[in-house]
């Protein structure tokens, strides 16, 4: 904004300049009415017609731009869509007690299956970590390079991007399509207008019906939506999915991002002067003005003033302007701005990704300076390794058996009619393997402890069965004779081995008897 | 500043008129879809008012078109878990409580089930956690007084303890000094003599002197050594729980006065199945046999 502001009080101390002299002017005063009147030209500022309480949107006709960028724009969006709509189509085979897609969110079983990875509901604590690591990606990469997530693979913009193009496909480009909303309605008008709409319904029921499987298994799932057997809410998230996004994607548009998305408002805290963002090259461009072929470049800016950066800009503006809010950083325009270069014989790049204080350090004739080791980077960058590497390790090493357990609070202990004391606990064993476990229980610490399991027969050390991928719980009482208890109370550890593989699992536990 | 608007010099947008250390807030308009988004808002409202319940009237409510109530939806919620748990109530009703004890499923089922029922029901006197107070027993232990078999346990609760019913547990601790049985010195020796099978007898010729008494008054019911007896209710005299208090001066009172709590018949009160749930839960606690 401050940029913004800067080239405009710039400009206007440029002499001769256009803006400078098509300013605030008002109506040519009249002849003056008598002697010692003076005629003001004047409207005044509070006027009905000039207070406008809500703006209505002016439509945006975004030019189609050619050249590098909008060939990685290109690419990008085939990626992103590719990976949207096909990956819940991924089979990974999990064996046999466990879905074979990869990537699935299973809400009535409580379950996140992600390739190799699956996620237990108290795990959740994985996906604050992902979280994290996102916004931090983000912070990162936009104190790095500016916005790029905004201008290349925002769902947003990849979306908004792909009903431009079926747009285009129906109405034609940028003059076709305001030519064809000023033209009168005709039959061919509404077929094409009725075409387009309908590609985009199609589009958006396909975006919606894409998102349902990422929560159930997509090939069962796909069956029954077609022979409308699926159940409602995926019908309700389709109808959903196909509202927002045949609204955003066709209608909304940079409205979503002026006005709906925080980003814009946080980006401004996120990149400084070495923040690589599309800029204008005022010092080369200015003076700008029209260019006939064969006229002197002496004393004048590179800038033919074309207004090519407008036209493709899909937020409707002019990067000449400076830094703004509603920029997305997508240079399409310095594709548009580097086409006319080369075809006027100007050097590329009057329009290009730079730093802001590289600009003014070339306006200056200063050496370049490009700092990609900034402290905040490096910030940015650190967090990301050490939440990253915390989460991995605590990945790779995550048990297969988990085992927990609650003491019973009431009653805090039992006394036996031989004066034994008995604490009674609640035993849970989470077994993650896809196979049904048997494990042996014991307890370690006390010697003289017998154990019982409520539904097992009472024998020594009790085997507790934990069906594939299950949590089971146990109500397990522990008895000691009273002469073991030194003090109220003692520490005792409960220990579950897999009988087939051997792996145990420990819990610290207590047991408590009367004080002394 | 009412009447009075500023044009911003640089974005050539109004100004509110509010100003903050020289800082001006630009009046900057709405986009217009919000507008049309807030009247899209009034219109669900309305919609919801014809369709659901919503306006309070003197006596009644509008109900809407839709008929949806939350009463109605617990009650159908209530009904699905009761439907749910037929399955298991209906094999409940007809199998034996060994047969439910055998049982993973049913044994789960019955001890969560009595649970509830038990918190109901029977922690007034018992406690939540079945530990029992003074004069009530702790279910948790192993000590019982009318058997801790599934079966004792199901009898007890089905028809009370000197509840009156005619199926009721009746067993009867006379008032060994206020009846004028014993005198005050005999109730003081048998004291010491009971106090003695659990070894915390003070005074051991007390004690040798209290144990003709007991053979003489006690045994009928209390049986050899004090080892109680479930058909009658004698409590095991030798252990370590005591449902009254195990000093001499109580066990004196108790002597010289009688005991005889009372429970109530629950047939009748709670179905069948209910009353096997509570007996298979409270068999679960521990101490069962």
């Amino acid at each position: 904004m401050q940029h913004a502001v800067q080239a405009d009080e710039a400009r206007t101390t440029v002499p001769g300049d256009e803006a400078a002299t098509g300013g605030a002017s008002g109506p040519a005063p009249g002849p003056a009415p008598g002697p010692g009147v003076e005629r003001a030209a004047v409207e005044p500022v509070n006027k009905g017609e000039q207070r406008n309480l809500y703006a209505k949107r002016k439509k945006i006709y975004p030019r189609r731009a050619r050249g590098t960028f909008r060939k990685v724009k290109w690419i990008v969006m085939a990626v992103t869509l590719a990976i949207y709509y096909l990956a819940p189509w991924i089979r990974w085979d999990r064996g046999p007690n466990a879905p074979d897609q990869a990537i699935l969110i299973d809400i009535p079983g409580r379950r996140f299956y992600f390739f190799f990875i699956e996620i237990w509901p108290q795990e959740v604590y994985y996906l604050t970590g992902l979280l994290i690591m996102a916004a931090l990606a983000l912070f990162l990469v936009t104190s790095l390079f500016g916005r790029v997530w905004c201008g290349y693979t925002c769902p947003q913009t990849v979306w908004t991007d792909l009903f431009l193009v079926v747009e285009r496909f129906f109405e034609g480009d940028r003059s076709a399509r305001i030519r064809l909303d000023k033209a009168p309605w005709t039959a061919r008008k509404v077929a094409k207008k009725a075409a387009k709409h309908v590609a985009w319904l199609v589009i958006a029921v396909l975006t919606g019906g894409a998102w349902v499987f990422y929560f159930a298994d997509a090939p069962t799932l796909a069956a029954d939506l077609v022979a409308f057997d699926a159940p409602l809410v995926s019908y309700v998230f389709i109808g959903l999915l196909t509202f927002t996004t045949y609204t955003l994607g066709g209608h909304a548009r940079e409205q979503v991002c002026t006005y709906m998305c925080p980003w814009p408002r946080i980006q401004a805290a996120m990149v400084d002067a070495d923040s690589m963002v599309v800029t204008y090259r005022e010092y080369r461009g200015e003076p700008r003005g029209h260019y006939r072929k064969g006229e002197s470049w002496e004393g004048r800016g590179d800038c033919i003033d074309c207004n090519q950066c407008v036209v493709v800009c899909p937020m409707g503006i002019d990067i000449r302007d400076g830094q703004q809010l509603e920029c997305i950083n997508c240079a399409l325009c310095i594709d548009a701005c580097n086409g006319v270069m080369d075809k006027v014989g100007r050097p590329r790049g009057l329009i290009a990704y730079d730093t802001l204080e590289n600009v003014s350090r070339r306006a200056t004739g200063q050496s370049l300076r490009v700092t990609l080791l900034r402290a905040r980077p490096i910030i940015y960058a650190s967090i990301i390794l050490v939440v990253g590497a915390v989460m991995l390790g605590t990945l790779l090493t995550r048990p297969t058996l988990d085992v927990s357990v609650l003491r019973d609070r009431n009653p805090l202990f039992v006394r036996l009619s031989d004066g034994s004391i008995r604490n009674g606990y609640t035993l849970k064993v989470i077994n993650k393997e896809h196979d049904t476990r048997h494990y042996k229980l014991s307890v370690a610490g006390a010697p003289d402890a017998t154990l019982s399991v409520v539904g097992e027969s009472g024998e020594a050390a009790p085997i507790l069965t934990v069906e594939p991928d299950r949590l089971a719980s146990f109500r397990v009482y522990v008895t000691l004779p009273a002469k073991d208890l030194k003090r109220s109370s003692l520490p005792i550890d409960f220990v579950v081995e897999d009988t087939a593989s051997g792996t145990r699992a420990t819990y610290d536990g207590i047991f408590r008897g009367p004080e002394r | 500043m009412a009447g009075h608007k500023e044009t911003d010099e640089i974005s050539g947008t109004e100004t509110t008129g509010h100003e903050w250390d020289g800082i001006k807030e630009l009046n900057t308009p709405l986009p217009r879809w919000w507008l049309w988004t807030f009247y899209a808002t009034i219109l669900w409202a309305i919609g919801y008012w014809i369709a659901m319940p919503a306006w309070p009237l003197v006596s009644s409510y509008t109900k809407g078109v839709l008929g949806y109530s939350n009463r109605a939806a617990v009650a159908e919620s209530l009904a699905a878990a009761h439907a749910a748990q037929s399955r298991y109530i209906e094999q409940i009703q007809t199998a034996s409580l060994e047969q439910i004890n055998a049982s993973p499923d049913l044994l789960n089922f019955a001890i969560a089930g009595g649970r509830s029922a038990f918190a109901v029901n029977c922690s007034q006197c018992h406690g939540l956690g079945a530990a029992g107070g003074h004069g009530y027993p702790n279910l948790n232990d192993d000590a019982w007084l009318w058997g801790g078999t599934l079966k004792d346990i199901a009898q007890t609760i089905r028809y009370g303890v000197r509840s009156g019913n005619d199926e009721a547990r009746v067993g009867d601790m006379p008032a060994f000094l206020r009846d004028g049985i014993l005198d005050r010195q005999q109730v003081s020796d048998v004291a010491s003599y009971v106090l003695s099978l659990s070894g915390k007898a003070k005074d051991q010729a007390a004690a040798a002197r209290g144990a003709e008494v007991f053979a003489e008054n006690c045994v009928a019911c209390h049986q050899e050594g004090g080892v109680g007896n479930p058909e009658v209710g004698a409590p095991n005299l030798s252990d370590e729980i005591w449902l009254y208090g195990g000093d001499k001066q109580t066990v004196m009172t108790t002597i010289a006065n009688g005991r005889g709590g009372v429970m109530p018949a629950w047939t009748g009160r709670l179905d069948g199945a209910t009353i096997k749930q509570l007996a298979v839960y409270v068999h679960s606690l521990g101490g069962g046999q």
